[in-house]
């Protein structure tokens, strides 16, 4: 069983293991699946970060870096944030991106992207890209890179992605 | 203006007016904004945080929110005047506790404030009588757009506003709906309240916010989810269903009160009436599961000698600090509870 996703049984990436009611259940889900979202969200509806950090131990290899990554605005680890449940700086959204992802679409209902209000200055003044990138077909392709396992590929992706959202 | 001023008038969240008041207390939004370039307040030292939080009150006082606007540097205040605010739901339990350099903007009519360096760098709030939200969101969602001019909060366009926890981020947005729900609570159909709520990834909690008891049987129901939704579906989704529904089923509980069960609903009205008449020893606890009784007796039309607006005050002047600031002196806990059933006695009077 292990190796195939529970959603679409491509081969799973994501392996995680979830305390629930006292007993482990061992789950894996490919990268992005949307069955991964929805089960999060069955999980636990009323979620504070706390539990959604000590219950949900990510397990996959590529998807925690080792304990030693800190931010260096802020200087914050990982482990540290697991710890707190706050994070240190704007920019640890960056560097802990992968890792924040999961938390993100658990603590809300699989939402991955912001559609809300965006302040007046950026809206207006905002600073036109010189190359207009297509960012869906960006993410198309990351999907991709990560449903074949092409990690230095989906990790250069993810760093055009960032910039062309700015 | 001071602090203390604050007492003489009743609270904003209490004043008993707009629309649904008979249920719906009060409405509320509050936005988590840092400001970009500036670690989060877990990270700064006591040197960093008092500059920027002398950079935000500059930044609060020169952007002309409101007619009337106070700043109180928190770490200037004494206890009980933190522990008013807290009663009148201007700063929560945390913000009050802390010993770090923070402060506290409040506008004149209390409708506005602005807690600085709690979480995050600024948690805005608009509070208003009954149910008013889309009100509320203009109203917040302005003072967002002026602060914003000069402090440049942290924003990404994936994820929106960029808070300190990431369970708040994107729109950073918290809607709370105060509502009092005393017949839900006496037949028992509240759980299926909570239980609707919890399928809707509601959160539902007590009169003070996190972590506290549903006293005086008044219930915050707010929104857990703030990334990939549009404030105002979600302010749509509180204003067209979720709170009409809870509406409307209290309004349904008071009436089957009223019809099948008028002795069981009148004897709760009327034993809260004599208690508190003629109590010489009340905790504010017990005040406000009293008070409950006697503003659904009040509502239903079951106590005629009662006035609402007296009811509502007493709800607030009962509480802790309120009471001692009323009666102008500092209680101990025994002698508290004994002068507060005297203060209630001379409000409804006494029994003898
Ligand atoms: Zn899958
Ligand atoms: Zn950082």
């Amino acid at each position: 069983m292990k190796g195939d996703c529970e959603g679409c049984k491509k081969p799973a990436t994501i392996h995680l293991t979830e305390i629930f009611g006292g007993k482990k259940v061992e789950k894996h889900y490919c990268e992005g699946c949307p069955k991964l979202a929805g089960d999060a969200l069955a999980a636990k509806s009323h979620t504070p970060i706390n539990e959604l950090l000590s219950n949900f131990v990510l397990q996959h290899s590529g998807a925690v870096r080792d304990a030693g990554t800190s931010c260096e605005a802020c200087g914050i680890t990982w482990a540290e944030f697991k710890q707190t449940g706050l994070l240190g700086c704007e920019h640890d959204y960056t560097v802990f991106e992968r890792e924040l992802n999961l938390v993100i679409q658990r603590a809300h209902e699989g939402a991955q992207h912001h559609v809300g209000k965006v302040p007046a200055r950026r809206a207006a003044g905002a600073i036109v890209p010189k190359k207009k990138v297509d960012l869906a077909r960006l993410r198309r392709d990351l999907a991709k890179a990560i449903e074949a396992e092409d990690y230095e590929r989906a990790a250069k992706l993810r760093d055009q992605i960032r910039q062309a959202e700015g | 203006m001071k602090l203390s001023d604050f007492t003489t008038r009743s609270g904003e969240w209490l004043r008993g007016m707009g629309p649904h008041s008979e249920v719906v207390i009060s409405s509320r939004i509050r936005l988590a904004r840092n400001v970009s370039g500036e670690r989060f307040c877990s990270k700064l030292d006591r040197a960093r945080r008092a500059d920027l939080e002398k950079r935000i009150r500059l930044a609060i006082l020169a952007a002309e929110l409101a007619p009337s606007m106070l700043y109180a540097d928190l770490t200037q205040s004494v206890e009980l005047e933190r522990q008013l605010l807290v009663e009148r739901h201007l700063i929560s339990k945390p913000h009050a506790a802390s010993e770090d350099p923070r402060g506290v903007a409040v506008s004149g009519d209390e409708q506005i404030s602005i807690m600085v360096l709690e979480e995050d760098h600024l948690r805005i709030q608009v509070l208003r009588s009954g149910l008013q939200l889309d009100e509320a969101w203009e109203q917040i969602s302005a003072v967002d757009d002026k602060l914003d001019d000069s402090l440049e909060f942290a924003f990404s366009k994936r994820l929106g506003y960029l808070t300190a926890c990431p369970t708040n981020v994107g729109t950073g947005i918290r809607v709370s709906v105060m509502l009092h729900l005393p017949a839900l609570k006496l037949t028992g159909d509240i759980e299926k309240v909570f239980r609707a709520a919890k399928d809707l990834k509601l959160a539902v909690r007590g009169l003070y916010g996190e972590g506290t008891e549903a006293t005086g049987d008044f219930y915050q129901v707010s929104n857990q989810v703030t990334l990939g939704k549009v404030e105002e579906d979600i302010i749509s989704d509180f204003r067209h269903t979720i709170i009409p529904r809870i509406v409307e089923f209290e309004q349904m509980a008071r009436r089957t009160l009223l019809n099948e069960r008028t002795h069981f609903l009148d004897d709760k009205v009327h034993r809260a009436v004599g208690l508190l008449r003629s109590a010489r020893i009340l905790t504010s606890e017990e005040v406000l599961f009293l008070l409950s009784h006697v503003r659904l007796g009040a509502n239903l039309g079951r106590v005629r000698d009662v006035d609402v607006g007296l009811i509502n005050e007493l709800f607030l002047n009962t509480q802790q600090s309120h009471l001692q600031k009323v009666l102008g002196k500092r209680l101990d806990t025994e002698p508290r509870r004994i002068a507060r059933a005297e203060y209630v006695r001379k409000k409804l009077g006494s029994a003898d």
